[in-house]
């Protein structure tokens, strides 16, 4: 695993938040907004609040088995349950402290377990696969562009070209409740994820990303500068965050499995 | 907020803010932009307009329109681009993508209906659309669709009130596609081009191009090899491997894996990168090779 994050050639503020916690397989990343250091807060509380809580419900769970309540999957409804979370505690200290008002996040958040990956996100914060030196989108932007490119009104190549980039639809802390997206993915020995502020994907084509991380996927740590500083090279205009995680081997689920999971990832 | 410079024979007639989601352009005085020539027709062309971006559509006109010297149907409309109708000339002038302070409008902001919760809201809705489209018809789907800003204040104020058409604009001009990607030439010319086009743009003005690496020794002696996407690896992997990337400052070789780290100059690198200068010989795995410019 490996993090980086920076400013940015053009903002004074960095409003993303990245944590990673490999023993429990568990990866998180937030691009907060909001006046001020509004952002960086509402960044941080996602962070923070979903690493913890997933620990502790880590302890209480079975991954494997589904959830009697409504089927899904363990870890589906741990990250609904700890999203909802940290959705509930931004609202409440934007709606509770003046110089909040108005913040959220998008966030990005992968729990790995048992060859599989839970991947859960609001916002235009994306999570990439590498798979046989292929990069794919796993996720799906909640973005105006999106839709308009799902509407048929825009092409790819258009988009790239929109003024409208910067409107999400859907946000963390924003409204009472939240709706994550839950995707939950095979892993292959192998692979490499990686998670993304928009500051990445709005600087750097998918195509010199997929470049980057499979020429460089060896030396994860000097993957995510150079994918930083590719971002900054093309302006840098907002804040980049970057978490690449590469599957070393296969993690099936197994009794004492919690303390084995750190060797899986670099 | 963006605007037409109507101009004819170069001489500047009048300027048309672009107020409202839906501007048409024709001869009939009940136009937005009134062109009163006989080469225009009654109801010649239209603008239709989602929060920042434009797109312009021909409305089956008899002498057709142009953009840049180009016959469009559809088309998504780029900073100094010009629109001509007849002789006369529209100039399409989008100051935010400008000067304007790139931060403050770039910054994220959420577009939400206020009144459903959110579950219900993005992925369906685009469905919806969708099939809404084929009927050929906005219809209100997404009427329901306005904005709240969260953060930066100028540009939050821009959108609040557009985002309406957003959606009927979505189903109204559901072919632009094919016209957005005729619009491609211009790209450079946007001031928001994507990162690797302005990349480019700065590796072309920068005197550091055409880097290349000529093998000096081992089975492949003599072999060169041209250093032009944004990063090449050399070596063996599981071995030594290093890359070297080429940025807008020039080329810079960095170590990626195995135990030896690559020597240049007879120097060995350490973990930072390091810059190449013309004809600097690298030393990898056993390989030498020399760096140079091509001029």
């Amino acid at each position: 695993m490996a993090t980086a994050t920076h400013t940015g050639m053009v903002r004074s503020h960095n409003e993303d938040s990245v944590n990673v916690e490999a023993d429990i397989g568990l990866a998180v990343l937030a691009d907060g907004m909001g006046g001020y250091n509004a952002g960086e807060v509402a960044s941080g509380i996602a962070t923070a609040l979903i690493t913890d809580e997933t620990k502790q419900a880590m302890m209480r769970l079975d991954l494997r088995k589904p959830d009697g309540a409504n089927g899904e999957t363990a870890p589906c409804a741990l990250l609904h349950d700890v999203v909802a979370k940290a959705n509930e505690s931004i609202y409440r200290a934007a709606n509770s402290q003046p110089q909040y008002a108005g913040m959220g996040t998008t966030l990005v958040v992968g729990l790995f377990y048992d060859n599989k990956v839970a991947v859960a996100h609001i916002g235009d914060s994306r999570c990439y696969r590498l798979r046989d030196n292929k990069l794919e989108q796993i996720t799906r932007d909640h973005s105006l562009l999106q839709e308009q490119i799902d509407s048929g009104l825009l092409t790819k190549e258009a988009a790239r070209r929109s003024q409208n980039k910067n409107l999400v639809t859907r946000a963390l802390g924003i409204e009472v409740s939240a709706a994550p997206e839950v995707h939950v993915h095979d892993v292959r020995s192998g692979d490499l994820y990686l998670m993304c502020s928009d500051g990445l994907n709005d600087m750097v084509e998918d195509e010199d990303i997929e470049l980057a991380v499979s020429s460089l996927s060896s030396n994860l740590p000097l993957a995510a500068s150079q994918l930083v500083q590719m971002a900054n090279d093309a302006g840098g205009r907002d804040n980049v965050s970057v978490v690449l995680i590469k599957i070393k081997k296969d993690f099936p689920a197994t009794d004492g499995w919690v303390s084995k999971v750190r060797s899986w990832f670099i | 907020m963006a605007k037409l410079i109507l101009s004819l024979d170069d001489r500047v007639i009048k300027d048309f803010e672009i107020s409202k989601e839906r501007m048409t352009i024709g001869r009939k005085p009940h136009n937005d932009i009134q062109i009163d020539n006989l080469a225009v027709s009654g109801e010649h062309a239209m603008i239709m307009t989602i929060l920042n971006d434009s797109f312009l559509e021909d409305l089956g006109s008899t002498n057709g329109t142009m953009v840049n010297g180009k016959a469009v149907k559809k088309h998504f409309l780029q900073p100094d681009d010009v629109v001509e109708i007849g002789k006369y000339k529209l100039r399409y002038v989008n100051e935010k993508a400008g000067k304007v302070s790139q931060e403050e409008f770039e910054k994220t902001m959420v577009l939400r209906a206020p009144a459903n919760p959110a579950p219900a809201a993005p992925r369906p809705a685009a469905t919806n659309t969708q099939t809404d489209i084929r009927g050929g018809r906005p219809t209100d789907t997404q009427a329901g669709f306005q904005t709240s800003t969260v953060s930066g204040a100028g540009a939050a104020q821009s959108a609040s009130g557009q985002a309406a058409p957003a959606a009927k604009g979505a189903a109204d001009l559901v072919n632009t596609q094919t016209n957005a990607g005729n619009a491609q030439p211009n790209a450079a010319n946007a001031p928001q081009s994507p990162g690797k086009n302005a990349a480019e743009v700065q590796m072309q003005s920068g005197a550091e191009s055409g880097g290349t690496i000529q093998i000096l020794s081992g089975p492949n002696a003599g072999r060169e090899l041209p250093l032009s996407k944004p990063l090449t690896t050399l070596g063996k992997p599981g071995m030594q491997v290093a890359v070297i990337a080429r940025r807008p400052q020039g080329y810079f070789i960095t170590h990626v894996e195995g135990t030896n780290f690559p020597v240049v100059n007879g120097k060995s690198l350490d973990a930072q990168a390091q810059k190449l200068k013309d004809h600097d010989i690298i030393e990898l795995a056993g390989v030498k090779m020399e760096f140079f410019l091509k001029g």
